[in-house]
């Protein structure tokens, strides 16, 4: 019985929370953001060389061979340093091949990816909020595809796509290479600056099946949920230690805010929601890959558990800074926005819950 | 991470399942279960009847039980090691078996005797207070000293080998069944209010004290208040030295906030609210069909499910040698206001029948329910009431300044 992370991990999330704070400051942030691909190729070559986007891929593949647990270590940093870019895209497109790839479309794509010199991403959502894949009208037929695509994050750069389509067996995965005939990328303007999401639109598209059993696309999308959780962590915990640190300076009325109790108890609210969400984030990340039995249920309850707290964090720490914190200079907004993207990606909070209740047999 | 016992621990697990095989019978399980002095029927865990007295002995010989108590003074004196705590904890709970005894005697006055108490002290009362022999309560509040408790009022006045006590405490629980008191009193009414209290040890048979039931809004009456009048305390029953009763004291409020702060009531309360969704109707279809309420179910089921993995969390620190920090101190409050609202959506599963008062015989569960979501309020105060653990979190756990208004007094 060790239910903690062990020292190697420990090790690994330092190491990441240093090299973002040196490399991707929020000024290095808000020029990503700025910029036309909201991706920055250096960037992404560095967090490969720390071996950000292998830590799930078999050695055998050129990976670490780690966990998800491990994975979503990654994902706390990126979010607590609101880094921009494909980590969340090119996790999914991972996540996709490791579950339902064939062993040629493994062996093409997973050596390159880790190395980061491919961009993945996965087209899931429908018209009407619909994230649910056994609801997609996205068509499969005679090797093409046929159907929209919303919300596909980083389309624009990605080299290649595995999106969720209805097959000869209920929906399945197929991949798409860029620059696939009759497919029609549409940038998005998002309230997220530090996402880059597009609408595709596939006509007679041709894409390859991965031949992995239908089962496979909900493990991934249990596992992104997942993902986006510990990126909500990983922003809860800087939104804190920001509104903390603000307490600890700003002076009012002759003293430091953070005496006042009214300031006091708003910080001591969001510790006391923050420390035992972290212990359910641990536990679902675990079972995914340990406790098949619980793994999808935990998934479907962390992820609004997470994006909610971001979402409440956000807002309370933007009020506690006052004036400074509704600035466009002031970085907490950066948050903010992440935290609307988490909220909705890969589905809302009563998507989730109701789907929990039903796994419980409700 | 690894939620498996190692090896070792899974052979220490089989020979506690051993020993309670041999020596906690389905007989044993099945004598009748006694009663506390009310008439409640108590759970397995503390029976303190001779045949569970006889029983705890031979686990406490074994080791099993008051692990962190030395065995000269009654306890099974062993290393440290919080996983095999849990595992024995475990199994007797599933032998149900007599376990180690809770409340203020052995969870808050032994571990203060240990640290601060005279050899004589702890010869006296430890080991009885072990098995439920001399049983306790806490006098520590007062009528005009609830979070600000060092403002107490209570005096002792040292006479020749006594101390004369005349004040009055409140809010104490068995207070009518207990043979003694620990209670925090004023010895040196001119010192700083924290440096003028000490730790007194009070018979409760002593002349000069009354209790009084005190009527709570459940309307039960749970708790008393204890009225002294001129009450003599041997000079020897003063634990620790004379104006450190503060210092003394804090080791027992540490312990409490642990007692209070577990994962199992609102496992249980929220079973409960599951049943109730399952059982009852609401506008023609059963409550757990409801949208409203399966969300909000999964929202509550989350957080008490966070609660029991923060357990684990916390139990790994332990284990590990390392500080919990902040990640212990927020353990009463997300446990106690998960409690209310665990207890409030229960509450609104009943809709109208929440109305219904306990003991009206339409009432759903005999009323269960609505005692449940009154005591929810009641453990968000014992103990340090919400708004106190909150300065507690953000000065000791984020390290924020104390209100100068209140550093001042």
């Amino acid at each position: 019985m060790d239910f903690g992370l062990s020292q190697d991990q420990v090790l690994f999330q330092d190491t990441l929370r240093r090299f973002l704070a040196e490399q991707c400051p929020t000024a290095r942030v808000r020029a990503i953001m700025e910029s036309d691909s909201g991706h920055d190729a250096e960037l992404w070559a560095r967090l490969a060389d720390l071996g950000v986007p292998g830590l799930i891929v078999p050695a055998a593949y050129g990976g670490a061979g780690l966990e998800l647990l491990d994975l979503a270590l990654a994902a706390q940093e990126l979010g607590y340093a609101c880094t921009p870019g494909p980590f969340l895209a090119t996790s999914l497109f991972t996540l996709a091949l490791l579950q339902a790839g064939s062993e040629e479309q493994k062996s093409h794509w997973l050596p390159r990816l880790v190395r980061g010199e491919a961009i993945g991403s996965l087209a899931l959502a429908e018209a009407e909020a619909q994230w649910d894949p056994r609801h997609v009208t996205t068509r499969f037929e005679t090797g093409k595809l046929q159907g929209e695509k919303t919300f596909v994050p980083y389309a624009n750069v990605a080299d290649a796509m595995v999106v969720v389509a209805r097959g000869d067996s209920g929906p399945a995965f197929f991949l798409v290479q860029r620059g696939a005939p009759g497919m029609d990328v549409r940038d998005l303007q998002v309230v997220d600056m530090t996402r880059r999401v597009q609408h595709v639109r596939f006509q007679n598209t041709p894409a390859k099946p991965l031949p992995g059993p239908s089962a496979a696309v909900q493990r991934v999308l249990d596992a992104g949920c997942v993902l986006v959780a510990a990126d909500a962590f990983g922003g809860c915990q800087r939104c804190l230690e920001m509104s903390v640190n603000y307490a600890k300076t700003r002076e009012q009325f002759g003293q430091v805010i953070g005496a006042f109790q009214a300031v006091k108890h708003q910080l001591a609210n969001m510790a006391c929601e923050l420390e035992p969400a972290l212990s359910f984030l641990w536990y679902a990340a675990h079972a995914f890959d340990h406790l098949p039995d619980q793994a999808e249920r935990h998934a479907a309850m962390v992820k609004p558990l997470m994006t909610d707290l971001f979402d409440r964090f956000t807002r309370d720490s933007i009020e506690l800074h006052g004036g400074i914190g509704f600035t466009w200079e002031f970085d907490l907004h950066l948050w903010f926005r992440r935290a609307v993207f988490d909220r909705a990606f890969l589905g809302d909070a009563s998507y989730h819950r109701s789907r929990a209740a039903e796994l419980a047999g409700w | 991470m690894d939620l498996r016992f190692r090896p070792e621990y899974e052979a220490f697990r089989e020979e506690v399942r051993a020993f309670l095989n041999e020596h906690w019978t389905d007989e044993d399980r099945a004598s009748a279960p006694p009663t506390n002095p009310r008439g409640m029927s108590m759970g397995a865990s503390i029976r303190t009847d001779e045949r569970a007295t006889a029983f705890r002995i031979k686990a406490i010989e074994r080791g099993y039980l008051y692990r962190h108590v030395p065995r000269r003074y009654g306890g099974g004196e062993q290393p440290f090691d919080p996983l095999k705590s849990a595992i024995i904890h475990e199994e007797f709970r599933k032998a149900q078996a007599p376990a180690e005894l809770i409340g203020q005697g052995p969870s808050m006055l032994v571990p203060t005797l240990l640290e601060h108490g005279t050899e004589a002290q702890k010869q006296r009362f430890i080991r009885d207070t072990l098995l439920g022999t001399i049983t306790w309560c806490q006098g520590y509040s007062e009528p005009n000293a609830g979070s600000d408790l060092a403002s107490l009022r209570t005096r002792a006045e040292c006479v020749g080998d006594f101390f004369v006590v005349t004040g009055h405490k409140i809010w104490t629980s068995n207070a009518d069944t207990a043979d003694w008191m620990f209670a925090l009193v004023r010895t040196e009414p001119e010192a700083p209010k924290h440096e003028g209290i000490s730790y007194l040890l009070i018979d409760m048979k002593s002349p000069g004290i009354t209790v009084r039931p005190l009527r709570q809004m459940t309307g039960e009456a749970d708790f008393n208040e204890v009225f002294f009048d001129n009450v003599r305390v041997p000079v020897e029953n003063l634990v620790g030295k004379r104006g450190q009763g503060w210092i003394v004291s804090r080791s027992t409020l540490k312990h409490e906030r642990n007692l209070i702060g577990g994962s199992l009531l609102s496992e249980r309360t929220l079973e409960g609210a599951i049943f109730l969704a399952k059982a009852l109707s609401l506008r023609g279809r059963p409550a757990i069909e409801d949208p409203l309420i399966r969300n909000r179910l999964v929202e509550l089921e989350t957080k008490v499910l966070a609660n029991k993995y923060h357990g684990y969390r916390l139990l790994t620190m332990q284990a590990r040698g390392e500080e919990a920090g902040l990640a212990g101190l927020v353990t009463k409050l997300y446990g106690t206001t998960l409690g209310y609202d665990v207890a409030r959506l229960a509450m609104d599963i009943l809709a109208d029948r929440g109305m219904l008062a306990p003991g009206e015989a339409e009432a759903p569960a005999m009323g269960m329910f609505v005692t449940a979501y009154m005591w929810s309020l009641g453990v968000l105060i014992a103990g340090g009431t919400a708004n106190i653990q909150r300065n507690v979190i953000a000065e000791r756990g984020l390290g924020l300044p104390r209100d100068p208004a209140v550093a001042r007094r």
